[in-house]
Formats: C-alpha cells, sequence, structure tokens
C-alpha cells in the first residue's frame, strides 16, 4: 500500500463509474455472519435504495482493492433457492439478473458458517449450478474451533472443484485481506465446476437445455424441473410438451415432492464431504453449551422470554428519565433565553412556542426510542428473536399463524415498517397478510411519546412491588397492542384470509454476542432516521400548527386586555396586582387561540370527538397525527404554549390545568385512559399505509387496515369515555 | 418408532421420511433426511415444537411433523 497515493480513486467516483468496477453478490444462510462480513468489507460506504417496482431493499457497498473497486449487493440471508418465501424468490432474481434496474452480478461471494457447514454446504451446491464466478468466505472459524471443530479447507476445495475458500473471522477482520486479494482476481476466475452430488439432475439439464436450444439458462432449466407450477416450468412444458416434461420428473423425484428428492441427493453428498473435511468432537462438553442447554429447556426458556420483556419496558421507561430531563430543561431554558432577549411579538413567539416548543417536545423522546431500538437490535443481531419464535409458536397457533409471525410482530415494537417488510419469510401469503394487519397494533417508538406523554401527566409515579406503576400502566399499553393484533390475526384466519394451517419449520441459532459495529451502524441509522423526522415533518407541521393557532390576531381583545389591565393597575398593586395581570394576559390568550384559524377547524370537528371527552384542542392534534402519530405531541405542545395554560412549563402540567369553559378538567381518568386507547389501536401512520401498500400490492388491504384500525380506537375510546363518566 | 417419541436429550438415526405430508419438505431442505443422527435437545413447553439437532444446528420441528420421520433410538453418550 506504498504507492496508495497513486492509486487513490475517490470513493464518490467509483459510485458513477459502476459499470467499470464489477457487482458481487454476498449470499450465505441466515446469521453466518454474512452481514458483519459485508460491513467489515464496505464499512460505512453502503447505500440502501430499492430495486424499482418492487420493495425490495437493495443494499449495496463499495469494497476497495488494490487500485480498483468492487459493488457488493448483501442479500437476504436464505437456506435454499426454493422459493418458498418471498425473500428466497427474491435472492434467486437478483442472481439471475432478473430483478429491473439490477444487471446480472459478475459473481457471488457465498458466506459459509463454519458452524452450520452442513446447511451451508446445501445452498452452495444450488448456487454452483448458477456457473458465476464465485469466492467463498468461512465464516466463524474461531468459534467452529472453541466448540471442538476443525475443518480441513484443502480437502473441502478439493470437493468443490478447487474454488476459492478464505477462512475469515469478520468480527476481528483476520483474513480479510487473503479474502479481498480473492475477490480482486473474481472477474477473471472460471465458472465452479458442476457439483457432483446429483448427476442425474445435472445430465438432464443440460440435454433439455441442448434440446431447447439455450430456450432457458441453466438454472431456470433445473428450477423448471424442481417447481413444476412456476413460469419457467410453463415456457419449457410450452417447448417441449407437458408429458415429456412429466416423464423427465418422473424418473427423476418418483412420486415424492422434487425438493424431497433434491434434499435427499444433496444432503448425502453434504455429509461425505464433511466426513472427509471436518473433525467434530462432542458438542455438549464444554460448560457454556451446558448452561445454554439449561436456560433454553422449556420452562427457564419461557419465563426467561418474559423477564427480557419486561426488562425492555422497565428500561425505557426509567433508564432514559435522567436524559430527557436534561433535554426538556434545555428546551425550556432556550425558549426562556429566546423569549427573554426578544420582544414580545409574533416573531418571538414563533421561535419559542412555534420551533422550539414544537420540535423539543419531540426531540425529548429520542434516548427512550434509542433505548428500545438497542434492545430490539440486540435481540436480533444475538440470534434471540429466532428462540422467541420457536417459544410461542404453540401461542401464535392458537390464533391460526405460526411462530414464524412472532419475529415481524416483535421488531414491530420499535417500527411497523421494517416488521411489515420483516413478513417476507413467511411462505404463505393469507398468513402474510394477516401478520402485516397485526403488526402495526404493536406498540412502535411513535407510539412511546404520546403513551410517555400521558402516563407522565396522569399515573402517579409511585412503585407496586418491585415495579414502579406508570412502567406498569406502560406495560399494561404494549399487551394491549399485542391483544389486538393477535385477536385481528384470529379474526382474519377465519374469515377473509382462511387458509390452511401454517407449518413451522426454522433453524434456531445459537446465542452469539451481538457485533458492536453493526449495532452501532444500525443504531445511528434509526437515531438519524428520527431526528431527520423531527428536522422536516415535525418541523414544518409544528410551524404550520404554530401559525394557525396564532393567526389571526383579533384587535378586540388586544384592546380589551389593555384597558383591563389598566382598570387593575389603577386599583391593585404589588404581589396582587402581578397576579391578576397574568390572569388577564392569560385570559386573552386562550381568547386568541379560540378564535385563531385552528380555533375555529377544531370547533368543526369538535362534534365528532365530543362523545370521547376530548375538546378541540385534543381533536386538532389527534387530526394533526394521522399522517406520522408523533407529530401529536409536537401539536399538543405548540397548541398549549400558546394558550393559557402557558404558566406550566411542563407539558404534561399544562395537560393537567387544562379545563372546559366551566372549570371542570378536560384531562380526567376516563378520557385519558380512552386516548390512550385509542393511541394503542388506531392506524395514524402514512408510511405503514404505504409500506402495506407496495407489500400486498394493493389499496385493499392498507384502506382494509385504515378503517378497521380507526374505527376500532374510536369505539374503544368512545365505550371507555361513556362507561367511565355514565351517572351511577 | 417416530420422533416425536423421543425423549429429551436422545439420540436417534432417521430411517425413513414420509415426505409427502404437509410441512415435511421445508425440514428436509434443513437437513433432516435419511440417514442423519439427530438429538432431541429441547422443547417448548408442554413439548412442542420440539428442538431437534442435527450436525450442530437447532431446528424447530412441531411434533405432528415429527411423526412423519421413522427414527432408531441410540444409546445416549451423554
Amino acid at each position: 500500500m506504498t504507492d496508495q497515493p497513486a492509486v487513490y480513486v475517490p470513493v464518490d467516483k467509483i459510485g458513477i463509474r459502476r459499470r467499470a468496477s464489477a457487482s458481487i453478490a454476498v449470499i450465505g444462510n441466515p446469521n453466518s455472519g454474512k452481514s458483519t462480513l459485508f460491513n467489515r468489507l464496505t464499512g460505512l460506504r453502503q447505500t440502501t435504495g430499492n430495486y424499482p417496482g418492487v420493495t425490495v431493499e437493495r443494499h449495496s457497498g463499495i469494497v476497495q482493492l488494490n487500485g480498483t473497486a468492487l459493488e457488493l449487493i448483501d442479500l437476504p440471508g436464505i437456506y435454499c433457492l426454493g422459493g418458498f418465501s418471498t425473500d428466497e424468490r427474491i435472492a434467486v432474481d437478483v442472481i439471475l439478473g432478473r430483478m429491473d434496474g439490477s444487471p446480472r452480478p459478475d459473481g457471488l461471494l457465498i458466506v459459509l458458517d463454519a458452524t452450520h457447514l452442513y446447511q451451508g454446504l446445501y445452498l452452495l451446491q444450488q448456487l454452483m449450478e448458477m456457473q458465476l464466478p464465485t469466492v467463498v468466505a468461512l465464516t466463524m472459524t474461531d468459534a467452529a474451533t472453541a466448540s471442538g471443530v476443525d475443518i480441513s479447507i484443502e480437502v473441502l476445495q478439493r470437493h468443490l472443484g478447487g474454488l476459492p475458500i478464505c477462512p475469515v473471522v469478520a468480527t476481528t477482520g483476520r483474513g480479510l485481506e487473503d479474502l479481498k486479494a480473492a475477490l480482486e482476481d473474481i472477474a477473471h476466475a472460471p465458472a465452479p465446476a458442476i457439483p457432483e452430488s446429483w448427476p442425474e439432475l445435472s445430465g438432464t439439464a443440460d440435454q433439455l437445455m441442448q434440446e431447447t436450444g439455450g430456450l432457458l439458462p441453466r438454472i431456470d432449466v433445473i428450477q423448471a424441473l424442481i417447481h413444476p407450477d412456476s413460469k419457467r416450468a410453463a415456457l419449457l412444458e410450452e417447448r417441449l410438451g407437458a408429458g415429456v416434461l412429466q416423464s423427465v420428473r418422473d424418473s427423476l423425484f418418483g412420486d415424492e415432492p422434487p425438493q424431497a428428492a433434491e434434499a435427499r441427493h444433496r444432503y448425502r453428498w453434504a455429509r461425505e464431504v464433511l466426513r472427509e473435511a471436518q473433525t467434530q468432537a462432542p458438542l455438549f462438553d464444554r460448560f457454556g453449551a451446558q448452561t445454554m442447554r439449561w436456560f433454553n429447556r422449556p420452562w427457564p426458556a419461557t419465563l426467561m422470554f418474559f423477564a427480557i420483556m419486561a426488562l425492555v419496558f422497565q428500561a425505557v421507561f426509567s433508564w432514559a428519565t435522567p436524559l430527557m430531563d436534561a433535554i426538556d430543561a434545555g428546551a425550556s431554558g432556550l425558549s426562556g433565553w429566546v423569549g427573554g432577549l426578544l420582544p414580545d411579538n409574533a416573531f418571538s413567539s414563533f421561535l419559542t412556542d412555534g420551533v422550539i416548543a414544537g420540535v423539543g417536545s419531540v426531540i425529548v423522546f429520542l434516548p427512550q426510542i434509542l433505548i428500545l431500538f438497542l434492545f430490539i437490535i440486540v435481540l436480533e443481531d444475538s440470534g434471540y428473536l429466532a428462540r422467541a419464535a420457536f417459544l410461542m409458536d404453540r401461542v401464535m397457533r392458537g390464533v391460526g399463524l405460526s411462530g414464524q409471525s412472532v419475529i415481524p410482530m416483535l421488531s414491530s415494537f420499535a417500527c411497523a415498517v421494517p416488521a411489515i417488510m420483516a413478513t417476507r419469510v413467511i411462505p404463505n401469503r393469507r398468513d402474510r397478510i394477516a401478520t402485516i394487519l397485526a403488526a402495526p397494533f404493536m406498540t412502535c417508538s411513535a407510539r412511546l411519546p404520546v403513551y410517555a406523554l400521558l402516563i407522565a401527566a396522569f399515573v402517579p409515579d409511585r412503585s407496586v412491588g418491585w415495579f414502579n406503576l406508570q412502567g406498569v400502566v406502560l406495560l399494561g399499553l404494549y399487551l394491549l397492542g399485542i391483544a389486538g393484533g393477535l385477536a385481528t390475526a384470529w379474526l382474519m384466519k377465519r374469515s377473509a384470509l382462511r387458509g390452511p394451517k401454517p407449518q413451522f419449520a426454522l433453524a434456531l441459532p445459537e446465542f452469539r454476542w451481538p457485533n458492536p459495529q453493526t449495532v452501532s451502524i444500525k443504531l445511528l441509522d434509526r437515531a438519524r432516521v428520527f431526528l431527520r423526522r423531527a428536522g422536516s415533518v415535525i418541523f414544518i407541521v409544528a410551524i404550520v400548527v404554530w401559525a394557525l393557532a396564532y393567526f389571526p390576531r383579533s384587535a378586540g381583545i388586544e384592546a380589551d386586555l389593555k384597558a383591563a389591565t389598566a382598570e387593575v393597575q389603577a386599583t391593585r398593586s404589588g404581589e396582587d396586582l402581578a397576579a391578576e395581570i397574568r390572569h388577564l394576559e392569560h385570559e386573552a390568550a386562550a381568547a386568541q387561540l379560540e378564535q385563531s384559524f385552528l380555533g375555529r377547524a377544531g370547533r368543526l370537528v369538535e362534534p365528532v370527538f365530543r362523545p370521547l371527552g376530548w375538546d378541540w384542542r385534543v381533536s386538532a392534534a389527534v387530526i394533526a397525527g394521522f399522517p406520522a402519530r408523533e407529530v401529536v405531541v409536537a401539536v399538543m405542545g405548540t397548541i398549549y404554549a400558546v394558550g393559557e395554560e402557558a404558566e406550566e412549563s411542563s407539558l404534561a402540567g399544562k395537560l393537567r390545568s387544562a379545563t372546559w369553559p366551566d372549570g371542570r378538567p378536560i384531562f380526567t381518568l376516563p378520557m385519558v385512559l380512552g386516548l390512550l386507547l385509542f393511541y394503542a389501536w388506531c392506524l395514524q401512520c402514512a408510511a405503514t399505509i404505504a409500506v402495506i401498500r407496495r407489500e400486498t400490492n394493493s389499496w385493499r388491504w392498507p384502506v382494509f387496515a385504515w378503517t378497521y384500525m380507526t374505527a376500532l380506537g374510536y369505539g374503544a375510546a368512545l365505550l371507555v369515555y361513556q362507561l367511565g363518566t355514565a351517572p351511577g | 418408532m417416530t420422533l416425536r417419541e423421543l425423549r429429551p436429550g436422545q439420540f436417534a438415526r432417521i430411517e425413513k421420511v414420509d415426505a409427502r405430508q404437509p410441512g415435511v419438505v421445508r425440514l428436509m431442505v434443513l437437513g433432516l433426511i435419511e440417514g442423519v443422527e439427530v438429538q432431541h435437545a429441547n422443547s417448548a413447553i408442554g413439548g412442542d415444537p420440539m428442538e431437534i439437532s442435527v450436525y450442530g444446528t437447532a431446528i424447530s420441528v412441531r411434533k405432528q411433523q415429527a411423526g412423519c420421520f421413522r427414527i432408531s433410538p441410540l444409546a445416549s453418550n451423554d
């Protein structure tokens, strides 16, 4: 690397000259350390975009080699090219260049997990049939050694027709340089040998390819044979006649599903390779493995699952408090400082009541949201979510789904958008849609600000046994979301989405310490998304709401205020006078707010929400929250900063002192409970609606989800408020 | 005897798989085929699903599908 200046190519140039550099697809089993390796190779030079037309995220990055650069395309972790799930179909389409906007990759980087070589070799064989230049990265070699597994690279390589195999430890970077050197040569590498595991299939594929004059590439012919219902099969049948293809299938697969025959052949070969290339000591001898095994026993594991969930809720509420208090104090300090600097006019109100109160009231929740995301990311990265799916399969069966739906539902506690995309691992479309409809019920991080605000304002901060009452109420709200989601899935699976019971087959990864680099990249990404939203959407909404709440100014009210002030100045003095003036000013502010644009609009919709016990201000905030629910807090922050409760420093205090014109408090227990229920169940998120539209490829489901959830939230709030306020 | 009857901690060899039953092919694709040695490592509460270990990989198998795997138990060396 001494001649670095001579060969230095600026990173931004490489992106533009993509044609010149080759693109390599990175593929491997789930939890094979693929993401860690990808992050290691590309560092922060990553981009996430979409393949046009489909919602699949295209995650790619640039790896710098000596004098050249390659584009790496990250693909979902899969076990086979069977096309059971959307994820598997995506991987096949990308590798074959069938995805629009993504040309066929020039080569494959296949990630093999040394501790799970058995399954890895299965996928590897299928990928070798693609006949693309290939480099193999053997990851987790340290973990394999620690568990007594010894792998001979030479023997393995011999069985794989001389494929380059590079052992790496992605977490420490060992072996990375050798891997980069192998990648450098990938463009000139010959296509891999055809695996020897199933000569009959290979021979038949070659023969059919010749007979059809290269109508389909080799891998397509194989897929057409194995998947009789596919488009490719229809194409091949058209050319050869259905009878010919069927008799070929009969001789290859017998009367069993083709994939069963494929599994038998390929795994038999994988076992022969393993027998020669791998020596294994008994796995359960080590203390760590024994401890893990004890913890994975039915009852300890289930109790641990609930303990972890309880810990997450406690942490979100109590660990974040000091930071949140600091941000809150900073915001009100800033607001006071700015207010003191400027004369009392529209611009000063715009800065303090609009910008600082609005955006500040949302930023305050950044610590809570980051703690929540940290937990979800760690659970994901350590492989625990699959364990949770295993433990909860029985429960999910009760609502007509399988453990597979647990993973998207748990991710949904952070955000429903990635969760809905995560439903792609669910093979059956009906089960997938039922899970998509259940996911938005889970309490996402954007609901947290609303919950946190109302709980802090109206639930006493005292302990109940070991727990804090506020934490318990929050847990209750989470359970309410879960109940709503499960009930929805159950109803759907019994009506519109009725179908066969879903199967459940899942590899359970062992616990792995999360990689700090991967966790921090993901966490920073979430913080960026949140702050960008606070800086754009929420900022604009806060300004608009401020303007609507501030204008028009009524000259009459100003004049009345002046006259009344003059009158009390003449009759009172000292403390009494100051208090009286403050009272008059607040009355004037309330009157101004009421006749503002927002006040008038709020009155218009008030009748709709009046039966729920909401005044026009709450109604206006709720309506503003339909595009993105965290906006609600910002809107309340602005409305209440402008209005009569301005003397209370915290928004919680302002809510507590808000009253109806006749002096009754607005935020009574039934009203607050109803409001919380409304937020628990209502679908106030344009991003979720958009992602449901894209993932289900129709407007039917997002429209249904929105209508259904809004009706449910409204109905629940109505019921609670009416029951709670009924006489007697 | 089928995989369904294998007790926690016990080892066995898979003798015959009935691939025509629903959900079985997915398990075969994960490596549960004739001739391999497996262990019933654990289970969820109520014994269903079972955690079946094959070549060091744990696979979640529901009891219903476990009934489609005919096995012969091996002497436990645990």
